[in-house]
């Protein structure tokens, strides 16, 4: 077809898995490009000379920022297989909607559940499952957010499943407990190739947590 | 097409881009104005997780969040489109619509309330990003060319809110000499009729905002 795709990403962006796992299901190739945040490369400042942030799609020498409207640039491009957004307009407005929750909710919760001084620790847990729980409650019984297929609000949703393991030792948190039906979800998502080759392991995040904290605090 | 309600607030900028798409659009709707300090039920029973207004009711079903009712509404009803068909140029306006909002109408919102070297500090991130807004309808009579689009809408509260803002907070973010190219672009979109008719009164504005500045203040500990 002669198209040429580039991302630039960083392996454990959650913004950055969302795409891997938009181009995945789309069967699209693309040149992975890793940027070292600390020291980003020439490209990356052109492309996206604004945020200056990952992820950034490269099509066809084009580029395109912000991982929700990448991933709905490829839905649109790439639009002979696996749909991401549903085809009705009140069903894409839900499948929106919940992205939208995802993106002002799920970020902020999970940051805050790392130990730090002070007492708001019992108060940043309590949100944290509260913002999941909701998740749950929407997805209620069906196998994915859209029903029967994988779409826009599991792909926006699955790769903080990758952040889980951490969130449970270092955290202090368990959505294993809190919220089973979720955890079936992520579960049936990662049997998708596209998912599972599209998150890092779960330990290897939470190595880095590991490090962050000891850097922190100096010890465990 | 069907039956039409807007749940909302006249005062609202984010209930007023959605008055303006349905109007774009050549829609009929049933206004219903809530008191945000006393929410009635049919709000929370339409909004039940964030319960904030605009909500779009449409034969009964709801949707939040005002972008994306506007993009339900340019789905849905076909005349006057407000984003592009090229997915390049959709992906482009929902940029820069984000950016409006993240980084022009939240980063006056923050300079208004911020004291000291840290309403400095607000003031000269937030006018970077206004020229960078600036930088887009350089050019152009509107963001979307010759006629009102997506973008005009989200960046609407611009013409008719920033010196509201300004004035409420003591600062100047937007003038003919600093974004001459937006201050146009503002002075032609408020002249559309239906973009004009559902402007609240400025001093309507001035009163909320100057409310809204004083509970933040009142919040703030006290200083020695």
């Amino acid at each position: 077809m002669g198209d040429e795709v580039i991302l630039l990403d960083f392996w454990r962006s959650i913004f950055g898995m969302r795409v891997r796992i938009a181009l995945a299901e789309k069967g699209v190739k693309y040149e992975y490009k890793e940027e070292d945040l600390g020291n980003k490369s020439p490209l990356l400042l052109e492309m996206n000379p604004i945020h200056k942030k990952i992820p950034v799609l490269i099509h066809n020498g084009k580029p395109i920022c912000e991982s929700l409207i990448i991933v709905q640039y490829i839905d649109e491009v790439w639009n002979s297989k696996s749909a991401l957004l549903p085809s009705d307009p009140y069903e894409r407005a839900q499948a929106r909607f919940w992205a939208d929750y995802i993106d002002k909710k799920v970020y902020d919760a999970g940051r805050k559940v790392w130990p730090r001084k002070g007492d708001e620790m019992e108060a940043s847990k309590k949100e944290f499952i509260e913002v999941y729980k909701v998740l749950e409650e929407e997805l209620g019984d069906k196998p994915y957010f859209g029903g029967e297929t994988f779409g826009y609000v599991d792909l926006a949703l699955i790769p903080f499943y990758c952040w889980f393991y951490a969130y449970g030792t270092i955290g202090n948190v368990s959505l294993e407990a809190e919220c089973p039906k979720l955890i079936a979800w992520a579960k049936r998502c990662m049997q998708k190739e596209s998912v599972a080759k599209s998150l890092p392991d779960q330990r290897k995040i939470y190595g880095y947590v590991l490090e962050m904290k000891k850097k922190r605090f100096g010890s465990e | 097409m069907g039956e039409l309600k807007v749940i909302g607030c006249s005062k609202s900028l984010f209930c007023t881009r959605v008055e303006w798409a349905l109007k774009l659009k050549g829609c009929e709707y049933e206004y219903i104005e809530e008191d945000l300090r006393n929410k009635s039920p049919i709000l929370l029973k339409y909004n039940p997780v964030h319960k904030k207004v605009p909500v779009l009711v449409h034969d009964d079903k709801p949707i939040p969040e005002s972008l994306v009712i506007l993009e339900y509404i340019d789905e849905t009803w076909k005349l006057n489109p407000l984003l592009p068909e090229d997915p390049y140029e959709r992906a482009t306006a929902r940029f820069w619509a984000k950016f409006s909002d993240d980084k022009c109408l939240y980063g006056a919102f923050g300079a208004c309330t911020a004291e000291g070297e840290a309403k400095e500090r607000a003031i000269e991130t937030t006018l970077e990003s206004f020229g960078y807004l600036e930088k887009q309808i350089q050019g152009k009579k509107f963001f979307g060319g010759e006629e009102i689009s997506y973008l005009d809408l989200v960046a609407g509260w611009i013409p008719h809110l920033l010196n509201v803002i300004e004035e409420v907070g003591g600062m100047k973010l937007v003038d003919a000499e600093r974004l001459p190219s937006l201050h146009e672009w503002a002075h032609n979109f408020i002249q559309i009729p239906l973009i004009k008719e559902c402007i609240p009164p400025r001093e309507d504005l001035v009163v909320l905002y100057s409310a809204h500045l004083s509970y933040i203040r009142s919040l703030e500990p006290k200083k020695q």
